[in-house]
């Protein structure tokens, strides 16, 4: 579909990579000692390996910033770009929230045609040569508010379209705390088009809403960026950066992790849906959400009875019902009385042999599509409802580590084990849940056969740990190396799927029964 | 209980008496100087013409900073005016200037009854019938003119 090269996206991670896996060497949060396979600690060989970087194939690089980041991130590019065009930044900053912070295009359009480009942006002639300023002006009278009093002090923009302080000031307050607007707000002239920059903002904008008007600016810049985006979880302030394109999202699902500890997919901003690529948990949801395929069934199963409109599900051959209500005999195909069908009364005469078994061959389709959908369904229904029931036990697992410590006199960090096992069982949980979906949309070969496989050892691994994490505190300690173990192979073959889905998924060999679009 | 009226809205007000717009009348209630019984002509030449429409226009505690409150109260055939009587117009949305006035206002809505918009409805009915059969679309509002927005 597209003929993007992989390797140029290789060798941009992995040249990030390097320095970011130096600098977090001891970082215990990091996925990474999760990763590790307990055969590279042989001795030698590990040393080459340690320090090549080591991303599995569903890892994606990216970064997450704070506020301040992409304040300083957004002057940065003011500056440089302002030093190139030689411009005010004020002004510069205008010109990238014109352009929607493409630097390129901005600097190719300011070559082309400075002068269309200015007046576009709301720009004008050069705002340098006329620095904002506040003035008064003999015999002016606001058309706003149409005071006229001596000494009102007014502004205007080049535009001439000249109000009281106080209006500007309302007028900006409706805009960025009523609508918030902040990088497009234009002058409050009736129909005119230029837009207010930065330093009569500064003049103008009460010091009360500079804050605000801050915040919404720095809105517009993440959601104009195609590599930056919102942590979607709520009160989140963090913004994560990403290079993974849109055209890349049928080859690799970029899960990433905010400092804010929420796991999000950086294609499409729902929760971690790792290894599912994007177009199949949309296509799924949707699915799951208008439930069409049972839908169907029903209606092409299921009919009123004529009589007393009960309903009645057809399950064998036979055209022949008989309401288990009423008793009323009727034929399934013209909805007649059965009475009515004379010596025929095998097959219905009003149809012929054919259609009559072209319709059973529907309905065996549709309950066996609707069979195989329910599989799928139940299986990711019941993940989702586990990690939703684990999630509880996590909120939990506090009170079972101080409980642990007081019956056993383990420590604190002694009882750590139960923490890591928490987290195992909803970060596998929620992987499966996601198989499921995705293998919903597998056509059935081999490969499908071996990620099958995987799954269910994945599976039994996690149901395993989950039975022992339920016991009582009493039993726990005496479990503790058992399920330390158990945790850390959750977690391998929760990696080895992972890595084995993704892999084919770059590699595009999955085959699927959907159209990946 | 109210604030004292703001200048600039006794100024309109005067101005609106005192310099009417030709076609068009606003009157604000006695008991409420935010409240006006507006009355626009239909436009001549338009499938209008003819016509008397009466409105209803409330000046919100925000104007000018946004928009006042308008909305037809005689029944019209019209793509951009839907069955309650409100009314999609630019200047009455993304596009108010706390500049624009009510005469301004109330000229942009003789003018809308001059060139209806069928690419940017409020009632979509209608602007189907307008794109599709403009001509009997015309007769309708035609009709709906003599039917409803005669003087009483
Ligand atoms: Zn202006
Ligand atoms: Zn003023
Ligand atoms: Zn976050
Ligand atoms: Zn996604
Ligand atoms: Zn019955
Ligand atoms: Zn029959």
């Amino acid at each position: 579909m597209d003929s993007d090269d992989e390797g140029g996206f290789n060798s941009a991670a992995s040249s990030i990579e390097l320095d970011e896996e130096m600098s977090s060497s001891v970082d215990f949060d990091s996925d990474v000692e999760l990763d590790d396979y307990q055969e590279d600690e042989t001795a030698f060989e590990a040393t080459a390996k340690d320090l090549a970087p080591r991303r599995k194939a569903y890892e994606v690089e990216y970064r997450v910033y704070s506020p301040k980041d992409i304040q300083a991130q957004q002057d940065d590019q003011v500056a440089e770009v302002a030093n190139l065009l030689e411009q005010p930044p004020e002004a510069t900053a205008i010109l990238l929230r014109h352009v929607r912070w493409n630097k390129e295009r901005l600097i190719e359009q300011y070559m082309d045609a400075q002068e269309e480009l200015l007046d576009k942006a709301g720009l004008g002639q050069d705002i340098s040569k006329n620095p904002p300023r506040l003035q008064v002006i003999d015999g002016f009278c606001c058309d706003i508010c149409c005071e006229d009093t001596p000494g009102l002090e007014s502004f205007a923009m080049n535009c001439g379209h000249r109000f009281c302080v106080d209006c500007y000031r309302q007028y900006l307050v409706q805009k960025i705390k009523g609508e918030g607007e902040a990088a497009r707000i234009k002058c409050p002239g009736d129909g005119c088009n230029k837009i207010i920059d930065a330093k009569s903002l500064d003049l103008l904008v009460p010091t009360e809403l500079t804050e605000r008007y801050n915040e919404l600016l720095m809105r517009t810049y993440v959601d104009d960026k195609e590599n930056l985006k919102w942590c979607p979880a709520p009160n989140c302030v963090y913004a994560v950066e990403c290079g993974v394109k849109k055209r890349d999202l049928n080859k690799i699902v970029p899960s990433v992790h905010c400092d804010c500890k929420h796991a999000f997919c950086f294609g499409c901003t729902l929760a971690d849906h790792q290894p599912c690529p994007c177009v199949l948990v949309k296509k799924w949801l949707k699915k799951c959400e208008d439930d069409s395929e049972t839908a169907n069934w029903i209606s092409a199963n299921t009919k009123e009875c004529p009589k007393c409109h009960s309903t009645i599900e057809k399950n064998g051959g036979c055209n022949h019902m008989t309401c288990r209500k009423c008793k009323n005999e009727f034929c399934w195909m013209c909805m007649g009385v059965w009475s009515e069908h004379g010596t025929s009364w095998y097959n219905c005469n009003r149809f012929e042999e054919k259609s009559g078994s072209d319709a059973r061959d529907a309905q065996a389709k549709s309950r066996q599509s609707l069979e195989r959908y329910l599989h799928y369904y139940n299986r990711y229904a019941n993940h989702e409802q586990s990690a939703k029931l684990d999630k509880d036990i996590f909120h939990k697992t506090e009170k079972k580590m101080t409980l642990l410590q007081s019956s056993s006199g383990m420590s604190w960090i002694e009882v750590q084990f139960l923490e890591a096992a928490s987290q195992a069982l909803q970060q596998c949980r929620q992987t499966l849940k996601w198989t499921y979906a995705f293998a919903y949309y597998l056509a059935r070969n081999n490969q499908t056969a071996i990620f099958e496989d995987n799954q269910k050892d994945l599976e039994m691994a996690v149901e395993n740990l989950s039975e022992m994490f339920e016991k009582s505190t009493d039993q726990l300690a005496g479990l503790k190396v058992e399920m330390m173990d158990k945790t850390t192979y959750c977690m391998r073959r929760r990696v080895i799927l992972l890595d084995d889905t993704a892999k084919n998924l770059k590699e595009q060999t999955w085959e699927f029964i959907v159209d990946m679009v | 209980m109210t604030a004292p009226l703001p200048k600039r809205i006794i100024k309109e007000t005067e101005r609106l008496q005192s310099e009417p717009v030709p076609g068009i009348s606003a009157q604000p209630h006695d008991d409420n100087a935010r409240y006006f019984d507006v009355m626009v002509e239909g436009p001549g030449g338009s499938c209008y013409e003819g016509g008397i429409f009466n409105l209803e226009l409330f000046l919100p505690d925000d104007y000018p900073m946004c928009p006042p409150r308008i909305r037809f109260l005689t029944r019209i055939y019209h793509p951009n005016i839907d069955r309650l009587g409100r009314i999609c117009l630019d200047v009455l949305k993304n596009n108010w200037s706390p500049a624009l006035q009510i005469r301004t206002i109330l000229l942009s809505i003789q003018a809308l009854l001059g060139a209806p918009n069928p690419e940017d409805p409020l009632n979509e009915a209608v602007a189907k019938q307008w794109k599709e059969n403009q001509p009997e679309a015309i007769r309708t509002a035609r009709e709906w003119t003599k039917l409803y927005a005669q003087k009483k």
